[in-house]
């Protein structure tokens, strides 16, 4: 692993498919995000970490399209989804019409059917979303941006309100789709054992700019070893969180997230 | 050891719950029964209040002769018809105040000013323009049920998780497609309580209106009664309108059960 220059974006040599210039976001008179740079490169699995109100959602948000951005300068694939942290699913359409949704064609419910399939619950096709549990519901979340198959994957903190040890069994899961449908992902989290764990980079975000960038280089499955300890102490220090022993212990089945960031 | 703890386990003798204390039916047919003892005894005259054994003689009567029949079918109509108008009237403005910004300027203000004003003190004015046929009667029915579906109609609206609307924004679904399967069905709930309030105030309007110089329906059969001084005859009456009550909480219930079958309060039954 290496710290990389800021703005070099790593090595990429394709053109990427977010591209970011002397982004500018306020909010009346308070500036959110200011002259921010970002790039993303084709399949790149890129976490984005952040205090609480640096601006990390108003930065997905505009990648989404939710938020306009005229005369800005701000380029993302067409094909975009989102994981919102609360699955936002619609309560009143079945399981398999929430994936599809929006979707036309013959064959909708075959492809929602394969889409939560991929995500192991291809036996809720039917039910309705109030009787999923949070980690069910995230995972048709998910599905129903896959089978859009995008360029582009933002999930703005989707495993926070999920308990540790589902949270594992969701990045596990997100890993392999990622594998599987090589979509650039941005993932917000507020973790930092989640971000080194699942990302090809790791950037922070303060003041309103990626404040610092780390390319996370370990083999996945990634071990709490003394490589990883060493990404987190550093990512920690660009956090403003500083002398916080390193808890989770070499070959530990669950690293407790003890890294996150409570600001 | 499985064997100890079955045998461990107190026999649950199911017997028939005879308890007084939990008898709800009890004391409406005490009551009954003392009514019919006050008439029997002419403690209760039956020009004050008829025993229950005629009020059921006279239904009985009323329905073979037809009479109640055909005019509970007039007074169906009549609440029927206004509540029609007054459902569609208050949807439409609802959606036309809940979907915009200026739609709401445009009508809100309007639907408060009227709500200031009893929709009965309004029956003197219809009769002045409509006459004393069926119009006056309809259209107080009408304008009664409008403002309960209007406001929860319109709060419903307001009410839908903007999150979900932005969810489906993300996914591609046009503005109208956004309305139509967003916004409405999360409404849905809300208009389902405006129903149901609007059948309320359908029927009490019915009864007020039905008072103006009806020579059909339940109202003109009260007030025949009335002359009369069949006493008999109006308990029947005020029977049926319980019953019509009844059945319209009952339609909205089922209508609900089947339309809200999402809501998790709803799906364990
Ligand atoms: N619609 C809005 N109107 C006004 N201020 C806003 C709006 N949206 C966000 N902000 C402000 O912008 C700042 C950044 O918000 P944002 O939601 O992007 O933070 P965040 O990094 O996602 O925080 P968290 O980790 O808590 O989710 C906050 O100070 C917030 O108050
Ligand atoms: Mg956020």
């Amino acid at each position: 692993m290496s710290i990389s220059p800021l703005r070099s974006a790593a090595t990429h040599d394709r053109e990427p498919v977010v591209r970011v210039r002397g982004f500018t976001r306020r909010f009346g008179d308070t500036v959110v995000l200011k002259d921010l740079d970002l790039d993303i490169a084709p399949g790149e699995f890129v976490a984005l970490l952040g205090r609480s109100g640096s601006g990390k959602t108003t930065l997905l948000r505009t990648l989404a399209g939710l938020d306009p951005a005229p005369g800005q300068d701000v380029v993302t694939p067409a094909a975009r989804a989102v994981v919102f942290q609360d699955a936002r699913l619609l309560p009143w359409k079945r399981v398999w019409r929430n994936v599809a949704l929006g979707l036309k064609g013959k064959d909708v419910r075959a492809r929602a059917e394969a889409a939560l399939g991929e995500v192991g619950l291809d036996h809720r096709l039917d039910v309705w979303p109030a009787t999923l549990s949070g980690g069910e519901s995230q995972r048709v979340s998910l599905a129903r941006a896959l089978i859009r198959e995008p360029g582009l994957l933002l999930l703005d903190e989707p495993f926070a309100a999920l308990d540790a040890l589902t949270r594992l069994r969701m990045h596990e899961l997100v890993l392999s789709l990622w594998r599987k449908h090589a979509p650039a992902v941005l993932l917000v989290t507020h973790d930092v054992d989640e971000a080194i764990a699942l990302a090809d980079r790791v950037l922070v975000l303060d003041h309103g700019q990626i404040a610092a960038e780390e390319v996370i280089a370990l083999p996945r499955p990634r071990e709490a070893d003394a490589a990883f300890q060493a990404v987190r102490q550093r990512l920690l220090g660009h956090l403003g969180v500083q002398n916080l022993r390193p808890v989770a212990q070499e070959g530990a089945l669950i690293s407790f997230p003890s890294g996150e960031v409570v600001a | 050891m499985s064997l100890s703890t079955a045998a461990r386990k107190p026999i649950e003798l199911r017997l028939p719950r005879l308890s007084i204390s939990n008898a709800r039916w009890l004391s409406p047919v005490l009551l009954l029964l003392l009514w019919e003892l006050g008439s029997r005894t002419g403690v209760i005259p039956p020009r004050i209040l008829a025993a229950p054994s005629t009020v059921i003689g006279a239904l009985w009567e009323l329905t073979i002769s037809g009479e109640l029949p055909s005019n509970l079918l007039v007074s169906l109509a009549r609440a029927s018809v206004g509540l029609a108008i007054g459902v569609v009237a208050g949807t439409a403005l609802a959606l036309i105040a809940g979907l915009s910004r200026a739609g709401e300027t445009a009508v809100d203000p309007l639907m408060q000013i009227k709500r200031t004003i009893p929709s009965l003190a309004l029956t003197p004015l219809f009769i002045v323009w409509f006459g004393i046929g069926e119009a006056p009667k309809i259209t107080l029915i009408a304008v009664a049920t409008v403002f309960p579906i209007y406001l929860n109609l319109f709060s419903g609206i307001r009410g839908v998780d903007v999150r979900l609307v932005e969810a489906a924004r993300s996914f591609g679904l046009s503005p109208a497609q956004q309305i139509t399967q967003v916004i409405l069905p999360g409404a849905l709930p809300s208009f389902l309580v405006g129903l149901r309030y609007s059948m309320g105030v359908a029927l009490l309007v019915l009864v007020v209106a039905e008072q103006i110089n009806a020579s059909a329906g339940l109202g003109h059969l009260i007030n025949n009664a009335r002359d009369f001084m069949r006493t008999d005859i109006i308990v029947v009456c005020l029977l049926v309108y319980a019953l019509l009550g009844l059945t319209a909480d009952l339609i909205v219930r089922t209508v609900e059960q089947r339309a809200l079958a999402w809501r998790p309060a709803l799906i364990k039954s």
